[in-house]
């Protein structure tokens, strides 16, 4: 049985928090441009051109996708609607927003935030598989992927996370815990980010060279460290921002509680930095930078799902562990699974967003919260995982995902842009890396 | 291998929803739904085992 109905009223806002939440959202997308350069960083200079400008046109597709198709489904708080009655209970699985965002304007104050918030989210979440098919994943192939996340995969998470869906029912519906907690996006922008990198990456296939026949994995390090860390440090600003507005407008914290939420955002990729840079000085002798890139970036996101309810020492135990798994992670799927994953999306992303989830069941007040956190994240695995998969599949036997030898040796810039990122510089060869 | 995986995990998910519906209980339902996340677990497994190259295969 379908009803359509509005659920969820739309929460009112006073003027002075509507104008600060815009004002954080407004300081967002830095995390997109922090995402951007780490993607370009880690990537080869061969390919550089190509991986910026897909940064750049992946959200803009994302963008009006969400626009014409994802914004109907992912639906605003008060609008309408699919309800199932299943069980005597009932199972709120899409909205039916506005057609094209129609009356937008007029909607409420919080609506309002709530698509722009959604905009971000997607706009990031399309970034993150892009980066883990660095130097072999056509621009067109992308686009496509972007499209599908942007049309089915984030207007259904959004909706079952944020705007009254039924993992966000959970405790009305289910006396679950205070429902499924995700103020920042870990799961609807990370950990579903991360899962479709993996798809990406299982689809389009390692590198040229990457697992020869004999040997260890051939190392391909990133071409330029300074873009990695810088990109982290804008991250910081934008993920500050995302997860002070996410706790404004997805769990109505109040102003008192958004300093504790800054400073444990800083703190748990503080602890995640301090652990990436120990284990890899243990391991290797000395610190590695793109993993300690890895490991802050990791702590920032497993911040996404818990910063507004941690205490600042469970912070930095939660970025803590992040940092101690995402090196051993990064190894463990590089060298024992053979999976190239040149930005380490699926651990940074998938991997520390789902313990970041985790981890708010602990440190959220509510009883009971641990079960409705780790029902959300059967839904990432069990249904939107296999979905995202079976999209990409499909896609990739119409727009092939991986571009042809020739291209591949010649590299991404020339081959797709007829133009390198660097033209007075020397590129190197695949046997260089030999 | 690789897509059967893939169809094992849907159906850790489905148990997991079972769980909320059948049980009012926490206890059967926390149980339900750990045996939801370690099927999917499994199911994950499978997949990546069946993506993973064979011994002696190399891309290009």
């Amino acid at each position: 049985m379908i009803a359509t109905a509005p659920t969820v009223p739309a929460a009112t806002m006073s003027d002075a928090v509507f104008a600060l939440t815009l004002a954080l959202l407004l300081l967002a997308p830095m995390a997109i441009a922090g995402v951007t350069l780490v993607n370009t960083g880690l990537g080869r200079s061969r390919s550089a051109a190509q991986a910026m400008l897909g940064n750049l046109a992946l959200v803009a597709v994302a963008a009006i996708v969400f626009t014409f198709i994802g914004g109907f489904f992912a639906g605003l708080p008060g609008s309408k609607e699919a309800i199932f009655s299943i069980a005597g209970k009932p199972w709120n699985v899409l909205g039916l927003g506005p057609f094209l965002l129609h009356g937008l304007g007029g909607a409420a104050p919080q609506s309002q935030l709530a698509v722009l918030f959604e905009f971000l989210a997607v706009a990031m979440l399309v970034q993150l598989p892009w980066g883990s098919g660095a130097d072999r994943w056509r621009l067109a192939a992308g686009y496509g992927s972007a499209a599908l996340l942007a049309a089915i995969v984030f207007p259904l998470a959004a909706h079952w996370v944020w705007t009254g869906g039924w993992l966000a029912a959970l405790g009305e519906n289910f006396s679950v815990g205070a429902g499924f907690l995700d103020a920042g996006g870990a799961a609807t922008v990370h950990v579903l980010g991360g899962l479709s990198a993996l798809a990406v990456v299982w689809i389009a296939g390692p590198r040229r060279g990457k697992f020869p026949k004999e040997g260890l994995s051939t190392a391909m390090p990133g071409h330029n460290a300074i873009y990695v860390l810088f990109g982290c440090l804008l991250a910081l600003v934008g993920w500050v921002a995302w997860n002070l507005a996410g706790a404004i407008v997805w769990i109505h914290a109040p102003l008192s509680a958004l300093p504790g939420t800054a400073i444990n955002t800083l703190l748990s990729a503080s602890g995640a930095l301090a652990a990436t840079f120990s284990v890899t000085r243990f391991r290797f002798g000395k610190p590695d930078a793109s993993l300690c890139a890895n490991g802050w970036l990791a702590g920032l996101v497993a911040s996404s799902a818990c910063a507004a309810f941690a205490s600042p020492v469970g912070s930095l135990f939660v970025g803590g562990v992040a940092g101690v798994f995402t090196p051993l992670l990064v190894e463990l799927l590089e060298l024992a699974l053979s999976v190239d994953d040149p930005t380490g999306a699926i651990t940074v992303h998938g991997a520390a967003g789902l313990w970041g989830l985790i981890a708010a069941g602990f440190f959220a007040p509510q009883t009971g919260q641990l079960l409705a956190q780790l029902i959300g994240l059967a839904a990432l695995l069990g249904f939107f995982f296999p979905l995202i998969y079976s999209l990409f599949a499909l896609l990739n036997r119409f727009v092939p995902f991986r571009v042809d030898p020739d291209g591949e040796r010649m590299g991404m810039d020339l081959h797709e842009i007829g133009g390198g990122a660097y033209p007075e510089f020397v590129i190197h060869r695949d046997e260089s890396y030999r | 291998m690789k897509y059967a995986g893939l169809l094992v995990m849907p159906a850790g998910f489905f148990l997991t929803l079972a769980a909320l519906a059948l049980f009012p209980d926490p206890g059967r339902r926390i149980a339900f739904v750990l045996c939801g996340i370690a099927v999917e677990s499994m199911g994950l497994v499978v997949a990546v085992r069946g993506h993973m190259p064979p011994k002696g295969a190399s891309h290009q």
